[in-house]
């Protein structure tokens, strides 16, 4: 610590003071702008291509109640197979990328994500189990739900007794590693022992991730957790700050640590595991969208939850545009977050600490 | 001068284990209690009880008389200020980001800090002379800066009493000296402040009250009865001289010259 030892320069602490970076206001309006963009082209993208003047007729023409001038396919793909997605998509991304957020803030860790914590994995074995069992979609998410806070829970009970001091973040990580092996191996069982003809492959390609299948049904059924898990988060986000200064520090800034930890982590994960329990697994947008979104808008939660839903949200839209029309068949979505997430990763890395 | 902190008969330990028994001491306003001791004597145990990290075993703690027990964390944060050793956080908030994380035991359980609170963290920066600071960036700054930023943190909880924790740990001499000056400045406002040191040293220059703790017991009193050839002999195992120079206003400075062999 030879560098903490050094007395500055007079001289350069009598420099004046820079400018204060009040930028991120801005930078969050600009941020809410891009959710719109990408909901609005991904509307008009597709195999049943739709102009935007089209597009905006149908909407309003069907919510108002307009005389139909439109072909009944083209209010088919905007309302039935459009909208669930491309609202899906944008649920799916805020809600991981909120978790990632929270997870990191919580385990004072720019390094852990909902997949690296084994939530993800916890969450994939309960929807699988659910799967195979032939559960609802809401018998899926409570599945889904429960398994990935199981895991969680097994992650940081054994982090934290195992760890002490400085390596705990580091033991948490490793456990965490531990807990994802497991309930990858027990999410095997499960595809071991389904049906090959038709359950297996439903699980498989849930698996994969992806929102080809999604209906309105799944949409209404993911709003409910989404707000649950996002609204408490953003109430309680100042608090976030001062967690990420440690047990002990919080609670003498006058945190309820136990209390405010158990909310974050619970929310954390019920945004993780029902985005999984429709979309599947879509790993990496929970540890990169994070890191960009403190990147650009600094690690104050107050301004960096918010940057990090409308990102997530604007990502994963783009992202399953790309799914979806970039190839002549379609691409499951986790496996394209995961080409674009791991480079983006590397480059953060690479960039430096500074960049955390 | 106001008694702030009222210790009577308080016992201290870690689950079964009591590390103190029945230690009895006052921090009036102005003052600064020195908490002394080889590794191991309880020094973390007593201040971690005072704060509510640890639930205390007997006896009573007070704070202008109102017992401490049964405090919520947000009443400790407002009444007790804590500046832990400085240490990097995993993320790069600004200082003043940092500072203002003092505001956070006075705001309501949904709130984010207000102008305000804005206002008050910008104070306590400038009493402390690093107002300059306020933009850096919290992990990049030196040991000597961060701890001055975690001194303006607890300043901006507003507390009556401030407990701190080796305050002068991992600094360079200088910046030793300016935190202690700092320390002396803060209990001449009016605070009480209880910090933990390895430095008998610091006795002289800033306590006004020793607490020498060493295995199986305790002493309590000014410097000069407590910190002695004697004592210092017992509990660290050291031979140390104490040496006084005249100052040229007529004080008296005074210090600790170890004897190697």
């Amino acid at each position: 610590m030879s560098a903490d030892t050094l007395t500055r320069d007079p001289a350069v602490e009598a420099t004046p003071r820079p400018a204060r970076p009040r930028r991120a206001v801005p930078i969050l309006a600009i941020l809410a702008v891009l959710p719109v963009v990408a909901l609005l082209a991904s509307f008009t993208l597709g195999r049943y291509a739709i102009p935007l003047p089209d597009l905006f007729t149908v909407f309003f023409g069907h919510l108002l109640g307009w005389p139909q001038t439109w072909p009944s396919a083209t209010e088919m793909v905007v309302f039935n197979v459009r909208l669930p997605r491309i609202g899906i998509a944008l649920l799916v991304g805020a809600a991981l990328a909120t978790s990632g957020t929270a997870y990191q803030g919580i385990f004072k860790n720019p390094m852990v994500s909902p997949d690296i914590l084994g939530a993800a994995a916890g969450a994939g074995f309960g929807a699988a189990m659910a799967i195979l069992m032939d559960f609802s979609t809401v018998g899926i998410e409570l599945s889904a739900f429960v398994g990935g806070l199981i895991a969680v829970g097994i992650t940081y009970a054994l982090g934290n007794s195992i760890g002490r001091g400085s390596n705990a973040v580091l033991v948490l990580v490793l456990t965490g590693m531990v807990v994802q092996a497991m309930f990858s191996a027990f999410i095997s069982i499960t595809k071991f022992v389904a049906d090959p003809n038709n359950k297996l492959p439903e699980i498989t390609f849930w698996l994969m991730g992806g929102l080809s299948s999604v209906s309105n049904n799944e949409f209404f059924v993911l709003i409910a957790p989404f707000l649950v898990g996002v609204v408490p988060m953003f109430l309680l986000r100042w608090k976030l700050n001062v967690l990420s200064f440690g047990e002990e520090e919080a609670q003498a800034l006058g945190v309820n640590t136990r209390t405010i930890r158990l909310i974050f982590i619970v929310c954390a994960t019920l945004l993780t595991s029902s985005s999984i329990a429709v979309a599947g697994m879509i790993g990496w947008v929970g540890l990169i969208i994070p890191h960009l979104a403190r990147l650009l808008v600094g690690p104050d939660a107050r301004v960096l939850l918010p940057a990090s839903l409308l990102i997530g949200a604007g990502y994963l839209v783009i992202v399953d545009d790309i799914a979806r029309t970039a190839f002549p068949t379609e691409v499951p979505l986790g496996i394209l977050t995961a080409i674009i997430g791991a480079p983006f990763f590397m480059f953060l890395l690479v960039k430096g600490r500074d960049a955390w | 001068m106001v008694t702030r902190l009222a210790v009577r008969d308080a016992a201290c330990g870690y689950g079964s284990r009591t590390v103190i028994d029945a230690i009895s001491f006052d921090v009036s306003s102005g003052e600064v209690l020195c908490l002394l001791g080889p590794n191991g004597v309880g020094k973390t145990t007593l201040f971690k009880t005072l704060l509510g990290f640890l639930p205390l075993k007997g006896g009573s703690m007070t704070v202008d008389g109102e017992d401490l027990r049964g405090w919520s964390r947000k009443r400790f944060a407002q009444v007790i200020g804590y500046v832990p050793q400085a240490h990097t956080p995993p993320f790069p908030f600004r200082a003043e980001q940092v500072v203002l994380m003092g505001r956070t035991a006075h705001l309501g359980t949904f709130a984010t800090p207000s102008a305000a609170d804005v206002a008050i963290a910008e104070e306590a920066m400038e009493l402390l002379g690093i107002s300059h600071l306020a933009d850096r960036v919290y992990t990049e700054i030196s040991g000597g800066e961060r701890q001055m930023v975690l001194i303006a943190r607890a300043l901006t909880q507003r507390p009556k009493l401030l407990v701190m924790d080796e305050p002068t740990s991992n600094l360079d001499f200088g910046n030793q000296m300016r935190v202690l000056s700092r320390v002396n400045a803060l209990a001449e406002s009016g605070l009480g402040v209880v910090m933990t040191t390895h430095v008998p040293d610091h006795a002289f220059w800033c306590g006004s009250k020793v607490a020498l703790l060493r295995p199986g017991g305790f002493d309590i009193g000014t410097p000069l009865e407590t910190v002695t050839e004697d004592s210092l002999r017992q509990v660290y195992g050291v031979e140390v001289k104490l040496t006084q120079t005249q100052l040229a206003d007529g004080r008296i400075a005074r210090g600790c010259v170890p004897l190697l062999t």
